[in-house]
């Protein structure tokens, strides 16, 4: 069982053990990702750690070609535009993500709903 | 929302000034404080003693950032003569100065000051376009920023979430663009002053001039469709989706109803305020509304015993064409899903059946962050007292305007009435 902090260090720490880590109110089981410590839907402060299975569709999508400092220096640009979304989860919860696979030069093409492995 | 909301005290606006609304290299903030704050002095017809000002809030997003300088209220507050009295800033990121009108009208309400100034300043184009942009991202949410999620980002994406549950496209978003540029050369006040037509015709003249190929754009929607007249920022946004990088300043003199008549024999009533919060893209109820802004809608309604119906035009928080469509819909003016269909259909246009950013709107009138809020309300101020000039709206007894304002990815949302009573 995971003893971590519901708090956002914990949820980037296990990103980076590539686990998207979400939590589950034990008294009205409502689920959240990324995690918090309060449940805003009773109150309730007890959550158990839940991992996503990471499978989803996606959401909301947009290509950006004037992007922060540190997307440029992946070398992003208007020329060579990035993809940023949202995927909703199988679990019904949501996630922002950087989405890969799309031709980003053609985001005309490119389809809510489409499945995503996150 | 647990019960109706009122006021300890009714409130007044008497006065009102906007800075122009441009790129100023020559300006700072105070330079551009100064000309709005002015501009409210001399709009208080029977006029007022600058003494009898008691404090003055002054909303501010991140001149922190733009100019590198903090603590704008004493700043502020110096320049036009007012300390020691107190100056306080508000901050809620593009809504700052709605929040700061708000506090204004509570200071008042309580019974604590009898006249207060409200305002709002951002100084923000002695930083580059790439700058700004990462600037305005520190009011995204965390999550959304570390994926790269820039405005134009969030706003494309609600976008494209909206046009996938409501059939709309990119299409029905250009006729927000060319409404607003048809607003845009009846304010003098606003950034760009041309409609679309104009700028198509201006650059076919400098490329003949310049005995380049003269672009053979049909009509607007044409040339709205030319990539390189409008290339993309953040699909679905293009560069005529966005509201510029203003700078600005805005004003306004609050004074309690029953002394408002002593400055004016018009004044306008503060008739609702409403404010509400709300969550990033990852947590929002759905992508398609915002939640914070019905909230505020619905405060500021029943403060005021008025409906979606008896706003007679209103401006919204356009900072993107899509944005401007859900505002309406949030805000109860058309059915949710159906506010592109009205503005296909001419309704919000400034001879409509309800007007929606008269002003040009973010778009057109300019940006400047913090100075937005009152800056909306300069229009509805100037439009209910009939002082709109050529773009006063052809309703006869305009009586009833509102502004609503909106901060962040929809996390810090406002709503105002304003009523001639």
């Amino acid at each position: 069982m995971e003893e971590r902090p519901f708090t956002d260090t914990s949820y980037e720490q296990f990103l980076n053990e590539e686990k998207i880590m979400g939590c589950r109110c034990k008294k009205c089981q409502a689920l959240y990702l990324p995690p918090r410590p309060i449940c805003i839907k009773c109150g309730g402060d007890e959550m158990e750690w839940v991992e996503m299975k990471g499978r989803g569709k996606l959401a909301a999508f947009t290509c950006i070609g004037i992007g922060p400092s540190f997307m440029m220096e992946e070398g992003f640009d208007r020329k060579n535009p990035y993809c940023s979304g949202v995927v909703e989860l199988e679990e019904n919860v949501r996630i922002d993500a950087r989405i890969e696979g799309f031709d980003n030069s053609k985001p005309e093409a490119i389809k809510v709903g489409t499945p995503m492995t996150v | 929302m647990k019960k109706q909301r009122k006021l300890g005290r009714e409130v007044a606006v008497i006065g009102a000034g906007m800075s122009r609304f441009g790129m100023f290299p020559e300006k700072n903030s105070k330079d551009l404080f100064v000309e709005a704050y002015n501009g409210a002095l001399s709009s208080v017809d029977k006029g007022m003693d600058p003494d009898d000002i008691d404090a003055l809030y002054v909303g501010n997003f991140s001149n922190d950032f733009f100019v590198h300088q903090a603590h704008w209220g004493p700043l502020l507050s110096d320049i036009i003569g007012l300390v020691p009295k107190p100056a306080t800033r508000t901050e809620g990121a593009c809504a700052s100065s709605a929040l700061s009108f708000r506090e204004g009208v509570f200071a008042i309400a309580s019974g604590f000051y009898d006249i207060v100034l409200v305002g709002g300043v951002e100084d923000m184009s002695k930083r580059t376009t790439e700058e700004v942009t990462e600037g305005l991202a520190l009011a995204t949410t965390p999550y959304e920023m570390k994926v790269g999620f820039t405005f134009p980002g969030v706003f494309g994406a609600i976008a494209t979430a909206y046009f996938a549950k409501y059939g709309a496209t990119r299409e029905h978003l250009m006729n927000v663009t060319i409404k607003s540029h048809n607003n845009a050369p009846l304010n003098p006040k606003g950034q760009f002053r041309q409609t679309i037509s104009e700028i198509m015709e201006a650059r076919k003249a400098r490329a003949k001039q310049r005995e380049q190929p003269v672009p053979d754009w049909q009509d607007e929607r044409d040339f709205l469709r030319d990539e390189r007249a409008n290339p993309t920022v953040a699909w679905p946004m293009k560069l005529y989706d966005c509201c510029p990088i203003s700078d600005g300043a805005s004003c306004m003199i609050l004074a309690a109803d029953e002394i408002a008549r002593n400055f004016t024999d018009n004044p306008l009533h503060v008739a609702g305020i409403g404010q509400g919060s709300g969550r990033g893209l990852h947590a929002a109820e759905d992508i398609t509304y915002f939640e914070a802004t019905r909230y505020a809608a619905q405060e500021a309604y029943q403060m005021s015993g008025l409906a979606p119906d008896d706003i007679q035009f209103s401006e919204v928080h356009d900072c993107f064409s899509i944005a401007e469509i859900i505002h309406m819909e949030d805000l109860g003016f058309f059915k949710q899903g159906e506010g592109y269909k009205a503005v296909e259909a001419g309704l919000t246009k400034l001879d409509g059946s309800k007007p929606i950013n008269t002003s040009g709107g973010l778009k057109c009138k300019g940006h400047p962050v913090g100075a937005t809020g009152i800056g909306q309300l300069f229009e509805v101020w100037e439009q209910l007292r009939g002082e709109a000039g050529d773009r006063q709206i052809p309703i006869k007894d305009l009586r009833v305007g509102a502004a609503h304002n909106l901060g962040g990815t929809g996390g810090t949302c406002t709503f105002t009435i304003l009523e001639r009573r």
